[in-house]
């Protein structure tokens, strides 16, 4: 403090300190004002929020528990759930094989042609920044319910963070051995292949298994969305009041969810 | 006839430039140090030469070659029989030292061998024998992350010499090494200069290294050529030219 | 003949490299994953729809939306009108932003108090770890989930998306602000732990200020997540706000044109928002992600 009174005169400690609380609470004041205007908004009921959470507590307690109906259906939800995996790892792989190009373009690094690094950036910024529950209810429209409508949902959201992590791992990882492997006298192919994916490759298939964790999630409201999969099964549970399967649903996909993140940890210890 | 000729060189980097009409010939089996503050153009000079950045005028002849109307294949072809050398080593850190040497034949490679990586089993001898040659026979399957600075640098160099290179580029070759790495490397510079007969281009920070080791430098100062003699024709007052007054004094000390 | 290099038995040549572990690694992971990829296509569902037509309509309703969006008055439930239109569309944008940033701001303030007892260097392993892996379970849970278990105690509608959508803001939140906590130098703290700071004066006068540039920073990328996540929760739990009208004129009124003019809306907002996030990034958050 004494540092800075002394660099500027007029700033005392005293007015420091007067301007400090000051900003904080104007700042206070514009997220209070803010807070009120959107609870307004949504008809955001304060109190119904307390008590809904006890509620809930209750809810789950008595319902997490299994009962015998809930037991009888696990093969049926192991098996949606399985065709959940099976389809986000799908969209999760093929996403990232269709990224690939797009990064390599896009990328300051490996692109050929500015424009065409332009055009690659806008592409897959595009896609990333249409949710993934757009993506669903649009492929909805020409694919009807089903998993394939999932699929694609999934593989457009994906396939535009992809090309965007790819292009920064890209940048990050090779931007210098690229030039060494210009100056030898290869060619782009060489480039790619011989310096930009050796290097790159573990840390996109460290990104692959993070949006694969993603996806699996994602999959349960694109499921809702389009009557597939898991999360459609879980709707199903849930609007006939079988509160019980419907928790079993969840359980069984926390269980799920935690063991591919916990693969994917063991898998980025071993290749990063 | 030099193998090396600029003329007339000039880089613009949008109204910015970065070099004024540069004209210098170096000829085959000298060594050549080029010395300069940071921002004196040096680095824009070595990287314009191989076309790693693209002059803005004037002509550029290596070995027969009008570097500036190269495409493709021939430009690849002229790279080739030049090497270059970084202040950073730029090894693709994942690969072992043997991949990360062989790199320097991609230049003579089609595409679809060098994309699977395929090298004749000469080229491997020839690798492992430069590797020997540099004193990194028992590094040959480390991977290159796992080397000292001063290895890495070696590594640098003979990914270089596998490209069977008329001359050297260097960048800074040893302004990431300690004094006692940097020394091995201007030792082994001076070694390839002086027995394989390859031509040196060294951009040097160190102007007493300079004075040391090259036949010839060139002095740099705000994109403009300065100096271009001898070692002994470098005086205090071509240094504090260069240099300017307060630094060039620290320097001659 | 080098001692230390390696060479194929029968011909003599050169091997380019030693087996890894991590290349190995490395084309299991390629393997398995290619493997299920293949499982996948293989016995994926199409559904009823002949699927060259699927295609076919794919690409003309992608270049209705796009070429020509237009929305349709009465779906926003207003007469006829630029204006009236514009304010309605408008409004259920508005909402979504409300939702996230109601979400955001209550994930915030708990995970700030949460992220505190997450980090290394001010509490104890212990309590670290066993907030880190209760906030893993939180986030194995997706948070349409969320929201409509909290529905059920709530009804659909503000409330539960809020703290629905909250859990998984808490858990993103808990782990960029404790990792921010954890970047203040050790000495730092025991400097003041020596001059007879306790925790609390710790946290107020040195963590806190030291780290707040990357608290606002985090705090509003995950407020350019909730928009998408809002988004979805109108589309999928009764949320309310633009991805309600987007579900409706997709799964009711099929209006494909007006479905292209909500997705511009939509991409409007978050490039805005992803822009500045990357700006701020860049700007106070130097390793990203």
């Amino acid at each position: 403090m004494n540092s800075s009174s002394s660099n500027v005169p007029t700033l005392t400690p005293t007015t420091y300190f007067r301007r400090q609380r000051t900003l904080a609470t104007l700042i206070f004041i514009v997220v209070f004002a803010l807070t009120i205007g959107a609870g307004a908004l949504t008809r955001f009921d304060v109190v119904d929020m307390f008590t809904a959470i006890p509620r809930v507590a209750a809810w789950m307690a008595e319902n997490l528990i299994p009962d015998a109906k809930s037991v009888s259906r696990l093969p049926r939800i192991l098996d949606t759930l399985w065709d959940t995996v099976l389809m986000s790892i799908m969209a999760s792989t093929l996403s990232a094989i269709a990224a690939l190009p797009f990064a390599l373009l896009g990328s300051t690094t490996t692109m050929i042609h500015p424009w065409v690094a332009t055009a690659a950036r806008i592409v897959a910024s595009i896609n990333r920044n249409i949710p993934v529950a757009a993506w669903a209810l649009i492929f909805l429209l020409s694919f009807g319910q089903s998993q394939f409508t999932g699929f694609l949902a999934l593989f457009f959201a994906s396939f535009g963070f992809l090309t965007r992590v790819y292009m920064e791992t890209i940048d990050e990882t090779s931007s210098s051995s690229v030039e060494a492997l210009r100056a030898t006298g290869a060619n782009w192919y060489h480039v790619v292949s011989q310096a930009v994916m050796p290097a790159s490759l573990p840390q996109m298939i460290s990104w692959e298994l993070f949006v694969i964790e993603t996806n699996i999630r994602s999959a349960t409201l694109v499921g809702l969305l389009t009557g597939s999969g898991i999360g459609f099964l879980f709707d199903v549970y849930y609007k006939s009041l079988q509160y019980e399967s419907a928790a079993m649903v969840v359980v069984a996909l926390v269980v799920v969810v935690l063991a591919i993140e916990g693969i994917s940890n063991v898998v980025r210890r071993r290749i990063l | 006839m030099p193998l090396l000729q600029v003329d007339q060189l000039v880089k613009d980097y949008g109204d910015v430039r970065a070099l004024h009409g540069i004209d210098f010939d170096v000829d085959a089996g000298e060594f050549v140090a080029v010395i300069g503050p940071s921002g004196s153009g040096k680095t824009t000079l070595i990287r314009c030469i191989n076309r790693l950045i693209e002059p803005t005028e004037g002509d550029i002849h290596f070995d027969g070659n009008a570097m500036r109307t190269l495409k493709g294949a021939d430009l690849r072809a002229a790279r080739a029989r030049m090497g270059m050398i970084f202040q950073h080593y730029n090894l693709v850190t994942r690969l072992s030292v043997l991949e990360n040497v062989l790199h320097g034949r991609l230049g003579y490679k089609s595409t679809m061998a060098g994309i699977f990586g395929f090298y004749s089993d000469e080229e491997k001898e020839k690798a492992v024998e430069v590797l020997t040659l540099l004193g990194l026979d028992a590094f040959v399957y480390r991977r290159s992350d796992q080397l000292s600075g001063g290895q890495k640098q070696r590594v640098g160099i003979a990914r270089a010499l596998v490209q069977d290179p008329r001359m050297i580029l260097c960048d800074e070759p040893i302004s990431s090494l300690d004094p006692s790495s940097s020394k091995v490397i201007m030792d082994y510079l001076k070694k390839i200069q002086t027995e394989l007969g390859i031509t040196l281009f060294v951009n040097l920070h160190q102007v007493d290294v300079a004075k040391r080791y090259a036949d010839r430098i060139l002095g740099f100062r705000e994109g403009r050529l300065v100096f271009d003699g001898p070692p002994a024709d470098l005086s205090g007052d071509v240094i504090r030219d260069i240099y300017g007054t307060e630094a060039g004094e620290l320097i001659i000390e | 003949m080098i001692a230390s290099v390696e060479r194929h038995p029968r011909s003599g040549a050169i091997r380019l490299r030693r087996r890894n572990p991590a290349r190995r690694w490395l084309n299991g992971v390629l393997l398995v994953l290619t493997a299920m990829t293949v499982w996948g296509v293989a016995t994926i569902e199409t559904g009823s729809v002949p699927f060259g037509e699927a295609v076919v309509d794919t690409f003309r309703y992608l270049g209705l939306m796009f070429t020509q969006p237009r929305p349709t008055a009465s779906h926003f439930g207003v007469p006829e009108g630029f204006l009236n239109v514009a304010g309605a569309a408008g409004y259920v944008l508005l909402v979504t932003l409300a939702l996230s940033f109601l979400t955001t701001l209550l994930g915030g303030v708990i995970a700030l108090a949460l992220g505190l007892f997450a980090a290394q260097n001010l509490t104890n392993a212990r309590v670290s770890n066993a907030i880190k892996g209760i906030v893993a379970v939180i986030r194995a849970v997706p948070t349409v989930l969320w929201v409509l278990i909290f529905a059920i105690g709530a009804g659909l509608g503000s409330v539960a998306a809020v703290i629905g959508m909250s859990f998984h803001t808490i858990g993103y939140l808990i782990k960029a602000y404790s990792e921010s906590f954890e970047e203040l130098d050790d000495g730092t703290i025991e400097a003041l732990r020596a001059a007879g700071a306790n925790w609390f004066q710790i946290v107020f006068q040195a963590v806190l200020p030291s780290s707040i540039t990357s608290i606002v920073s985090w705090t509003f990328i995950r407020f350019e997540i909730n928009f998408a996540v809002a988004v979805a929760m109108g589309a999928a739990a009764g949320a309310g706000g633009i991805g309600f009208n987007l579900f409706m004129s997709a799964g009711y009124f099929f209006d494909i044109r007006e479905i292209g003019f909500i997705t511009y809306l939509i991409l409007f907002v978050a490039m805005a928002m992803e822009s500045f996030a990357t700006r701020l990034k860049a700007r106070f958050l130097e390793q990203g992600s």
